[in-house]
This record gives structure tokens, sequence and C-alpha cells, in this order.
């Protein structure tokens, strides 16, 4: 038996170019992350990362390159079929309003004709996971809740089909600070639970190295580091990576210098 | 004045409400009519770039043209009576359905549809599922304010015919009766008011949602 983890998700060379003459959006790619891996992509916005984030699920489709989701080229799998295997959370979450919180988590697996009541129980596990009381929220409508608990909803959306990969872009982008940091706790809570592989793509240098056990650096359309939080700080591989560390740190002097005061 | 009117609807009970119901049975079928066309129409035009100017310009222009005399224009193709009287109804029904019907599905967010896409639905899944629904509330607006429109409007179909509360008023100005006319218009006026009712009470149903306070 192989001692190293199962390869989960492997980009080979991916580029995508919107149009012929534009500059590659992702420019050749490559990265492997295992099973189980936190991984967060950090970069600027029109960096390539979303549109990375979206090839994983077939939103888009590559241009060049593959991507290989445990062994199998995603090329060659229908692209409702990847999306069903996959969890897939945005910044604006896109909970259907005409829908209670419950339908919302159930809504796929009931088109899927799955068993009602195992759905719903597990609906209502899920809901307990992301930190809402089933008997207060599953009956509710999206507008009845605030934006955090909008954002758990979506959450426990994506877990509905037992993944084995969660997508995450942006998810706590629209969300106050300080909400932001204990959904930031409890994704971290989820993954320790649930041992999936999580690939979560934010501009926010502090919820890259908080959240990614490894942290994929992109700018420009290509990768420029893919390395743990620790070493990208100890070595920055590219000057673009030296800037966004030393920004961090300005920020964080002030803070200090806010608190010496 | 009021004593007329009250001999009137006491002496004239059964063909009074014979008028409303012929009122109502044009009214509803050319809406019917119309919710088909328009809704179908509207969609078309929302998923087709070119096909939305097209449609759209259409039944403007069918708009504009005066119910009256699409009813006159209708005599010499389908005669007199009842289906030219639905057959204008509709055309005059059509514009506001298909305009807010493709305005509904085109107002769509496209990040509805993305995260919808995202956890899996097939195409027919996103019509059914996510599109139809967040137009919905547009749509039936698009109807209700077709369903006064046309409530009002049927009273000239007894001009061809066709029966209904027109005949009341026709009457009513012909022999120069206030009595008459009251009536007929009081009635209408009452009808578009009880639909209205019974319409929001049927978006309450469709729309339980709309009705809930948000946070």
């Amino acid at each position: 038996m192989n001692n190293r983890r199962m390869i989960a998700i492997e980009y080979e060379q991916v580029s995508k170019q919107f149009s012929k003459n534009a500059k590659p959006s992702v420019d050749r790619v490559s990265a492997q992350i295992e099973e189980g891996e936190f991984i967060t992509i950090l970069g600027s916005s029109g960096c390539g990362k979303t549109t990375l984030l979206k090839m994983t699920n077939r939103l888009l489709d590559p241009s060049g390159g593959r991507i290989i989701l445990f062994g199998q080229d995603i090329s060659t799998v229908d692209p409702v079929t990847v999306r069903r295997r996959m969890g897939y959370v945005i910044q604006q979450i896109g909970l259907l309003p005409h829908m209670t919180v419950e339908e919302n988590i159930t809504i796929l697996p009931k088109l899927m004709k799955q068993d009602r009541e195992t759905v719903r129980s597990r609906a209502r596990q899920l809901l307990s996971m992301v930190q809402l009381d089933p008997d207060t929220y599953a009956a509710r409508y999206p507008s009845e809740l605030s934006g955090g608990q909008q954002q758990r909803v979506g959450l426990a959306r994506a877990l509905m089909p037992d993944p084995k990969i969660m997508l995450l872009d942006e998810p706590f982008g629209a969300i106050d600070a300080i909400t932001r940091i204990s959904l930031q706790n409890e994704l971290l809570r989820i993954h320790r639970e649930t041992k999936k592989t999580f690939l979560l793509v934010t501009h926010d240098i502090n919820e890259a190295m908080k959240l990614g056990m490894r942290v994929m650096i992109m700018d420009k359309g290509r990768l420029l580091q893919f390395d743990t939080p620790h070493n990208i700080i100890r070595h920055p591989a590219d000057p673009f990576v030296e800037a966004l560390i030393r920004s961090a740190y300005e920020q964080q002097s002030f803070w200090e210098g806010v608190q010496d005061d | 004045m009021l004593q007329d009117c009250l001999n009137y609807i006491q002496g004239n009970g059964s063909d009074i409400a014979l008028r409303i119901a012929d009122h109502m049975k044009i009214s509803l079928i050319a809406l019917f009519a119309a919710i088909l066309i328009g809704v179908a129409g509207g969609y078309a035009a929302s998923v087709s770039r070119r096909g939305e100017k097209w449609i759209m310009n259409l039944f403007q222009i069918l708009r504009v043209i005066p119910s009256l005399a699409i009813l006159v224009l209708l005599i010499p193709v389908m005669g007199v009576g009842m289906k030219p009287a639905v057959t204008a109804l509709s055309i005059l029904a059509i514009p506001p359905i298909l305009t807010n019907t493709c305005v509904g599905f085109m107002e769509v967010p496209p990040f509805m549809l993305e995260s919808a896409k995202g956890i899996g639905m097939t195409e027919w899944e996103l019509l059914l599922h996510v599109r139809f629904p967040l137009a919905l509330p547009l749509i039936l607006a698009g109807i209700r304010s077709a369903l006064v429109e046309v409530i009002a409007s049927a009273t000239l179909a007894a001009k061809i015919g066709a029966g209904g509360l027109g005949e009341i008023i026709f009457t009513g100005l012909g022999l120069n009766r206030t009595d008459l006319l009251l009536i007929g218009s009081i009635l209408v006026g009452m009808l578009s008011l009880g639909s209205l009712g019974i319409f929001s009470l049927i978006r309450r149903i469709l729309m339980p949602y709309k009705y809930r306070r948000a946070v």
C-alpha cells in the first residue's frame, strides 16, 4: 500500500483564455492537492483564482491542460455529474428566495429522487453542524436570516451530497468582520470533522494563511507559489509574494502601534 | 335615482347575473389566452436577443391600436359574438404580460444561476426551480394589470354582440337612462376590485415567501 494520501485534485498545465487575443486568465497552472487538505487560493481580483476554481467543477472548461479528480480526467465526465459530486459555495450565497432553508438544502437530493426521510434527517443534522438549530431555522425563508446565517445554510447545502471536495469562492467576502472570524473557525472545525478536501478562494491574505494548510498564490493567471503558510512567509518565491507578505506585516504593525499608545 | 336603480336590480336580477357571468367569461378566457401567449412569448423573447426586439415591438404596435378599432376590424374576419371579443381582449392583455415575463426572466441574477448550476442542476431544473420562480413576481404583476384592463375593456364587447355588462351600459346610453349607466359602471368596478382581491389571494398562495417579514 502507498503510504501517501490519494491525490484529490490534479491540475496539469491548466490554462484558460476567454478570447483569442486576450491574455490568458489562467496560465499553465500545475498543482497537486491531496485528499483531506485545506487549500486556499490567494490573489487579487482578476488573477484567475475564481476561474481556476470554476474549471474544477466544469462551470468553465479549460482551453488547455487537464484537471484530474481522483484519477479521472473531468473533461470525460458530464458537467452535471461532476458538480453533483462537489460542494460549491459562492460569496453571494444564492439561496433561492422562494424556498425555505430546508427546501434549499434538500432541493438537489429531492430532484435526484432520494429517500425523503433520509434526506430530511441529513438536512437537520447538517443544520446542527453549521450551528443553526433545525427546529428554529428549517422552516424559515432566506429573507428571514442574517447574512452570516444565510452563508451557514449555503455551507449546509454544499455539504448535503456528502461531497469529497468542497469548492468555496470568497464565501465570507460579504460578511462583517466579527461574523467572518467565527465562520472561519467553524469552517476549520467542519474540515476537521468531515476530513473533506477544501479549496477556498480569497483575496484576504489573513484568511488564506489562517485557513490554508497550503496556500496557492496567483497573479496574472500564473501560480507563483504553492506551499505551507510557514514556508511562504519564510521563503517567498517571488517579488509579488514578498509584497503581499509585507502588506500583511504593515497592517499588523499598525495594530500593534495602536495597542502601544 | 337610487330608487330607480334598486327597482331595476329587483326587476332584472337574473338578467344582470347573466351579464356578469358573460362579462367574466369573456374576460377570463381572454386573460388565459393572453397568459399562455404572453408567458411563452416573453420567455422566448428573453432567451434570444434578436427575438426580444422583434416580439416586443410587434406587441407594442398592437397595443397602440385602440381595442374598439380592433373589435371593428375583426368583424369581417370573425363575424360578431364572443370570438372576436375574446381575440381583441387577448391582444390588449398580451403586452403587459409579455413585457413583464421577458424582463422577469432577464433580471434573474446571474449568481443565482451560478450557485444553482454549481450544486448540479440541469438546464431544465434551472428553468423550473430558479428562473421561473424568480421571474414569477413580475409575471404576476403583468397578469394583474392585464386583468384590470381586460375587465374594463370587456364592456366594449357588447358593441359586437358578445354580451356582458356593456349591454347594460350601452342600453343606458341609448335610452339616456342614468340608472342603467350607474348600475353597469358600478358593477364593472366591483368586478375589477373583486378579481383583484382574488388575484392577490392567489399570489399569496403562490408566493408565501413574499408575505413574511424580513429580518
